[in-house]
């Protein structure tokens, strides 16, 4: 089989999670567009690895490797979401700017906090 | 026992090599399309299960790349749990059924202009680099559950524990950020 496919493949896939890291505004569809990027790289590991035919099969281990890495990532990233969901009442990213620069600009979550916490009161 | 090894060491595969490499690029372009469609769909709880049709699929390209456990593993960890966590996380920050018009943000536009730009790129690379490379799949199977155990176990074993070191710092931290302070309750 040509190695080329499985290569424009990985390569084609990593940048439509590119876009989706972006373009979304939900963060978790942001997380789920970081998944489509790692298994990219996982099927450019496993491609080269048996085009390669390695003896210690490091691309299949490092496959492991990082199936296990993002399955840690997705649950610690899930849980900072909920966490902010919790505090801010949204999970958009467009809208998490308390640490941004422009003081002068009027701030959307401030007024929805507001209204979470006397929800909540 | 050697028998059979050696059997399945010369046993033809199970699709002709022309056959392995129509299938690898019709479930190739299925799984780009959901992976598109994942990017680009409106409704946040679809985006979820085609994300399901697209780790699916890379799951088929691996069993079609003989790297079968592999290919298990990806069913079993992303179909089977990584998926199950995005709908539990989309249904508790309580993201909307139906179709939500802000689901893309402003930057959607210069987003797409930059992995366009980086896609052309990297597939000029690509296919410059490896124009006449071929994978041959004859043989035994390369990623069969039996070489990955060996190899996993014989060489890797060290970043394997240290894997599994990072997984229980993974589960510690999930739980600790999750739980609810006592004066919250």
């Amino acid at each position: 089989m040509h190695l080329v496919y499985a290569a424009v493949l990985a390569a084609l896939l990593f940048c439509v999670g590119l876009y989706g890291v972006l373009a979304r505004r939900n963060a978790i569809l942001v997380l789920m567009s970081v998944e489509l990027m790692l298994n990219a790289v996982n099927l450019n590991l496993v491609a080269f690895d048996v085009w390669l035919r390695d003896t210690l099969h490091a691309g299949q281990a490092l496959t492991l490797f990082t199936i296990a890495i993002a399955a840690a990532e997705i649950g610690i990233g899930l849980a900072i979401v909920l966490q902010v969901y919790r505090n801010r009442g949204t999970a958009d990213v467009d809208r998490l700017r308390d640490l941004g620069e422009d003081a002068h600009r009027p701030d959307p979550d401030r007024a929805d906090r507001e209204e979470k916490a006397e929800a909540a009161a | 026992m050697t028998g059979t090894t050696v059997l399945a060491a010369n046993a033809p595969g199970f699709l002709s090599p022309s056959g392995v490499e129509i299938a690898f690029l019709l479930v190739g372009i299925a799984t780009l399309g959901a992976a598109v469609v994942t990017v680009t769909t409106k409704q946040l709880v679809h985006a979820a299960l085609w994300l399901v049709m697209a780790l699916g699929g890379l799951a088929v390209e691996y069993l079609l790349l003989t790297a079968e456990f592999i290919a298990w593993v990806q069913v079993l960890i992303y179909v089977g749990s990584v998926v199950v966590l995005l709908l539990f996380g989309l249904m508790l920050t309580k993201a909307p059924i139906g179709r939500s018009p802000d689901a893309d943000s402003a930057n959607r536009w210069p987003a797409l202009g930059v992995a366009v730009a980086a896609a052309a790129a990297l597939v000029w690379v690509v296919v410059d680099a490896f124009r006449t490379t071929w994978i041959d799949l004859r043989g035994a199977p390369q990623g069969s559950t039996k070489v990955s155990g060996e190899i996993l176990f014989r060489h890797w074993v060290l970043p394997f524990e240290a894997l599994s070191v990072l997984l229980l710092a993974a589960l510690v931290g999930a739980i600790v950020l999750s739980r609810r302070k006592k004066e919250e309750r």
